[in-house]
């Protein structure tokens, strides 16, 4: 049976995680191979590798990050941030990750979701999404939810789907940060609209979040940050849980 | 030593960094003379089984692949590659394991790409050696290849039985990628590279 998926995400800036990660152990916080193993070693599925490198220029010490990980981690990642072109996931692609993420890049234009997947194959492209419940309607927004596109969120990712993206990382602005639990209801129903797997993202605060997120949505995979970091809960103790509720994990 | 299939089909980073990791030396193959030089060829593969299949006939190394009497581990495509046809752009595959590469049904109520950690049952054979039975693999594949119960070594369950590992003589293949699946796929190609002619 195809397990649900924990996916610790981190962000990166110029080669280096950025914010707080408490790990009592670790000799260097802010070194993504060192903090990409440990959750590799706890059990994490999977990890995403927030980019948010300011300028173009500094994008090389980035592919020597993402080749850094690479040769350690024995488990999947992918990596979003910045990548607007074939020849920016190409470059990545070649220095082992294994799915990159695009959002507002895609947004922009739509045709690169096409061009990537011809390029690399759907399962490569992961199409990030930031919605916000705007008079009662999921709009997309870019800029970490600060500007609204005309796009409906549901409506954006039927598109994508067809352009072919191979998953889809939705994040709820309203959720995020907030630790008050996933939106469940948009991501069933996303999930449920589309045949190709969801990453549920925003709200993560306890761990009976995520066992409702499996419990009642279609959702593949669930992804969090801080509860991770900052030790709130712990990745063994985490899918121990899911277990105990039936659902399939990987221990 | 190791010897990779260089035809250019995907990236094959993560590939050598599991071998690096696990002290496995490895070198390229690009064409035929080169395939002496190795005891054993892994041929990996990401993407269309159609366009990597044209690739490696460009190589000219499909029939010398055919006649080698040393362990083959065909990777993801690269398994895909060794059996007989695919569905992927109809493009017939080097029929070395008679069976068919096919598309997953959406009708079966499964999302695809088949994407993530899923469990195999596996026939104890030497592959597999020391490895649990019902452990987790990292799968990403919208193909797969059709369950027959006289190569199969491995099988998995996404909607239907098929086969995560297939084997027949010193030709073997898995569909997961070991390169991927933590301790279990590194113990996956340490076995691999224990194989004896």
């Amino acid at each position: 049976m195809l397990s649900k998926r924990i996916i610790p995400c981190l962000d990166v800036k110029d080669g280096r995680t950025v914010k707080g990660v408490n790990f009592v152990d670790l000799r260097d916080a802010g070194d993504p191979v060192e903090l990409a193993w440990r959750y590799a070693q706890q059990g994490a599925d999977e990890l995403v590798f927030l980019d948010i490198t300011a300028t173009h220029e500094r994008r090389g010490t980035t592919i020597e990050m993402v080749k850094s990980v690479a040769r350690q981690l024995n488990i999947p990642f992918t990596i979003g941030g910045g990548i607007t072109s074939v020849a920016d996931a190409e470059a990545l692609l070649n220095s082992g990750a294994d799915k990159i993420s695009v959002n507002s890049a895609a947004v922009r234009n739509p045709a690169l979701i096409e061009e990537l997947a011809k390029a690399f194959g759907v399962q490569f492209v992961v199409l990030a999404v930031d919605t916000k419940l705007v008079q009662g309607r999921n709009m997309v927004h870019l800029n970490g939810g600060r500007l609204i596109t005309e796009l409906e969120t549901e409506d954006w990712i039927l598109k994508a789907e067809a352009l072919g993206a191979g998953e889809i990382l939705l994040t709820s602005m309203d959720h995020d940060g907030t630790k008050n639990g996933f939106d469940c209801i948009l991501l069933d129903k996303v999930a449920k609209s589309i045949n190709i797997p969801v990453i549920a993202s925003g709200g993560a605060g306890k761990v009976e979040h995520f066992t409702d997120l499996f419990l009642n949505t279609d959702v593949d995979a669930a992804l969090a940050a801080s509860v991770f970091h900052y030790g709130e809960i712990s990745l063994p103790y985490l899918k121990q849980e899911l277990k105990k509720h039936n659902i399939a994990v990987r221990l | 030593m190791i010897g990779i299939v260089n035809y250019g089909a995907g990236n094959i980073f993560s590939l050598t960094s599991a071998l690096e990791r696990l002290h496995l030396p490895y070198g390229m193959i690009n064409e035929e003379g080169e395939l002496d030089k190795y005891t054993h060829i892994i041929i990996p593969g990401v993407g269309h089984a159609g366009a990597a299949m044209r690739k490696l006939e460009q190589t000219g190394l499909v029939e010398p692949i055919k006649t080698l009497k040393k362990p083959v581990l065909g990777i993801c495509v690269g398994m895909q590659l060794i059996t007989s046809h695919s569905e992927e752009g109809d493009a017939n595959m080097m029929n070395i394991v008679p069976v068919r590469t096919r598309l997953f049904d959406k009708e079966l109520g499964i999302k695809i790409p088949h994407m993530g950690w899923n469990n195999i049952r596996h026939k104890n054979t030497s592959l597999f050696e020391g490895i649990e039975n019902g452990s987790q693999f990292y799968f990403v594949h919208s193909y797969f290849i059709e369950y027959n119960p006289i190569f199969d070594i491995a099988t998995a369950d996404y909607g239907l039985p098929f086969s995560a590992g297939v084997q027949k003589g010193n030709f073997y293949g898995v569909q997961f990628h070991p390169e991927k699946s933590g301790t279990a796929g590194e113990r996956l190609l340490k076995n691999f590279s224990n194989l004896k002619e």
